[in-house]
């Protein structure tokens, strides 16, 4: 049998939304369970092979569950922790959670929609992110090369740059 | 560079962007090809100018358009890293997903 590998399609919508989008060969429940259950989050969300390890993760996936999420660059480097409140958990179909970049708090937060849609085995991922600003939304894009609050991006920068290798 | 993306985030913008794909054009051309009249497209040519998005030159008693490709190209980049960032991720769960689907018996009895 051969493994299909998919597409990850990434479009932007109106001023302030990033929509996610993948197809996985897998049931929703199996990539429902692996987008919340921390001891499985913890084996995709940092690719470590860039250097980034996750160091905490724990998530209460419930309606006003929260979750925390913190990355590290390498030994000894910066963490990165993202964390934030579900308000919507339908498994295996739909989440609904807010996501804020703690480094950035004062920016406010996302509000993170996910979508599992499965046919005959196979599930379409769909996550749709509204950002509190455009600023925000472009700064999560450009990761803080051309504009706005620098200082505070860099530190995301700097993460974007090592996962994208 | 912000402003590119409010700019190609109005639908009858990112329409001009793609027509004029295929080459400078002037105004009347453009709204024509697209039925807007005259009035609507300078406006949104306005925003892309401003965007840098389109350049303007004249020509004889013209002013023609054309796109401006590093700030599209830039935008690209920023998408392209993006994607990069999450199909790395991605990639993993794949992976994961393999591992899971292998661990449990795949007789379907959950299909029901």
């Amino acid at each position: 049998m051969v493994t299909t590998m998919h597409e990850t399609d990434i479009r932007l919508q109106g001023d302030r939304e990033i929509v996610i989008s993948r197809t996985f060969n897998a049931p929703a429940r199996m990539v429902f369970d692996a987008c919340t259950k921390p001891e499985l989050v913890k084996r995709w969300w940092a690719p470590q092979s860039h250097g980034v390890t996750m160091v905490e993760c724990r998530a209460d996936v419930r309606a006003g569950g929260t979750y925390r999420y913190v990355l590290q660059q390498g030994a000894g480097g910066p963490l990165l922790a993202f964390s934030g409140t579900y308000s919507e958990v339908t498994p295996p179909t739909r989440l609904v959670y807010e996501e804020v970049f703690e480094p950035m708090a004062s920016v406010g937060a996302a509000v993170v929609t996910v979508t599992f849609e499965e046919h005959g085995g196979v599930t379409r991922y769909v996550s749709h992110s509204v950002y509190p600003s455009k600023q925000v939304r472009d700064g999560v894009l450009a990761s803080g090369m051309e504009h706005g609050a620098r200082e505070a991006i860099d530190q995301l920068d700097a993460l974007l740059a090592s996962l994208a290798g | 560079m912000v402003d590119t993306f409010a700019a190609l985030a109005e639908p009858n913008r990112f329409r001009i962007v793609e027509l004029l794909r295929s080459g400078p054009k002037p105004v009347n051309d453009i709204g024509e090809r697209l039925r807007l009249n005259q009035p609507q497209v300078s406006k949104h040519l306005r925003v892309l100018k401003e965007a840098g998005l389109v350049d303007v030159t004249p020509r004889a008693n013209q002013r023609l358009y054309e796109l401006r490709a590093g700030e599209l190209r830039r935008l690209h980049e920023w998408l392209e890293r993006y994607r990069r960032i999450w199909d790395a991720r991605f990639g993993k769960l794949d992976e994961l997903l393999e591992e899971l689907k292998h661990e449990e018996p795949s007789d379907g009895d959950d299909d029901a």
